[in-house]
């Protein structure tokens, strides 16, 4: 039997993920987890739909500080909206990487990390972006990095009766930018073979957000300032950045490809970020 | 049943679920399995087989409907998500005969085995009302969904491209 509940709050929907415990899921695009459970990936028989809840936080809401995102948000909303576009560039293009406009059209930006697929596309810039999630519960809400949120493949800080209700999207400073490549075998409806977006500083430091490359979403950083005007130095921050990556060998490319792939597409994404960069901002 | 033999035998023994929802300006009621989707519901219960059931999850677009105005992939929605939502197949695109989007597919030679065909009409009705002048650009990247294994690309570009300039004179 598989149960299905149409909750129209907040509460009762926590209450069903509560009951089913690990049995349950959440439910908005449904684009990951129809064809989970349709494979026996996911053997979860309790689908708690969110797309009914009147209160939960809203889809989106842009602050002076920042971007608040809420669980029923779809990345056909996101790519299209002019204030995410400005300030997280990388976002807007990794979104538009995601299988086609009717898969954009159903799946949402918070299903997309909670699924932590190693692969997700938007997560290497929400990575750069550094964004943060609200997991709730019926014992109350805690927060964490997304960075932190990522346990492995598939597996996340959102355990069994809990829910992330929001996600959070700090102001980019003044002077920043960010950028995203990824690599795939044909351009629509196939998985990275290697994602990556990057960020440079306002002081020209590096940020780097990794898909495909290790057994979740990675994140790196190097202070600045970074001269991108000498190769040597790139080279360098890029030694420092992507030592992390442990890449596997399967069906999408093997790992020395990936390794070497990665290199190229950090540089192509870093230097895409530091052209995009307001010159009357800079700190360097 | 086409897809329906797919879904894991843990999920089959469900009761059935009263749905009610608007097909092509229709309200129509239907009982289902939770786990049955609105691709399923579409062709075996409201009796549309316009729709067409191929890959099941997402990948080739041949099931594409307009669910509230909005293209999605029928196979990756369930039916009892459909409550209350208006869906729109490529039956219910015209109330009389072809649209001039249809017309334009057969004109340019667009159909060759014609099994994406559906799918392709309304994921190019779906770009051309969101954007009614779309360059090439945009039109395969509208329909980079909709897998042709005839590989007819050429000719499908060609007919919205027809559309489109038919349209704008209007």
């Amino acid at each position: 039997m598989t149960e299905y509940h149409r909750p129209t709050s907040r509460a009762d929907a926590l209450t069903a993920l509560a009951e089913g415990g690990a049995r349950a899921r959440p439910l908005v695009g449904g684009t990951d987890l129809l064809v989970g459970l349709r494979h026996h990936h996911d053997v979860a028989d309790v689908l708690v739909d969110l797309k009914g809840v009147t209160d939960l936080p809203e889809p989106i809401v842009v602050t002076d500080d920042g971007v608040r995102i809420g669980p029923t948000y779809t990345m056909g909303e996101l790519v299209s909206h002019p204030v995410i576009g400005e300030w997280y560039p990388a976002l807007v293009e990794a979104a538009l990487t995601v299988g086609s406009v009717a898969i954009r059209n159903r799946a949402s930006l918070v299903g997309n990390s909670c699924n932590a697929s190693p692969a997700a596309d938007t997560a290497p810039p929400l990575l750069v972006h550094g964004a943060r999630v609200t997991i709730s519960s019926q014992d109350g809400d805690r927060t964490a990095s997304l960075d932190e949120f990522f346990l492995g493949p598939r597996r996340t800080l959102c355990g069994p009766g809990e829910l992330v209700t929001r996600l959070d999207l700090p102001r980019p400073a003044p002077g920043s930018a960010s950028a995203f490549r990824r690599l795939t075998r044909r351009r629509g409806v196939d998985l990275a073979t290697v994602s990556v977006a990057a960020g440079v500083g306002p002081d020209g430091g590096l940020v780097v957000g990794m898909g495909a490359v290790g057994p979740r979403p990675l994140r790196t950083a190097v202070p600045g300032p970074v001269d991108l005007t000498d190769d040597a130095s790139l080279d360098r921050a890029l030694d420092e950045l992507l030592g992390v990556a442990t890449p596997i060998t399967d069906v999408r490319g093997s790992r020395e490809y990936r390794l070497a792939t990665l290199r190229v597409l950090t540089k192509r994404a870093v230097l895409a970020a530091a052209d995009r960069r307001d010159p009357r901002e800079m700190a360097s | 049943m086409t897809s329906t033999a797919r879904v894991p035998d843990h999920l089959d023994d469900d009761g059935l679920q009263t749905v009610t929802l608007t097909v092509n300006g229709s309200e129509r009621t239907v009982a289902v399995p939770t786990h049955r989707t609105l691709l399923d519901g579409l062709r075996d219960e409201v009796g549309l087989p316009g729709t067409k059931s191929c890959c099941a999850e997402g990948e080739c677009g041949a099931c594409t409907v307009l669910l509230d105005g909005k293209s999605v992939n029928s196979c990756l929605v369930l039916c009892v998500e459909a409550e209350g939502h208006q869906v729109t197949t490529v039956e219910g695109l015209s109330d009389d005969g072809l649209t001039d989007l249809q017309e334009e597919f057969l004109n340019a030679g667009a159909v060759q085995c014609g099994f994406c065909i559906p799918g392709q009409v309304v994921s190019a009705e779906y770009l051309l009302r969101t954007n009614p002048e779309p360059d090439e650009v945009q039109i395969r990247e509208a329909l980079s969904g909709n897998l042709c294994r005839c590989a007819g690309y050429q000719r499908i570009v060609r007919a919205v491209q027809a559309t489109a300039a038919r349209r704008s004179e209007r």
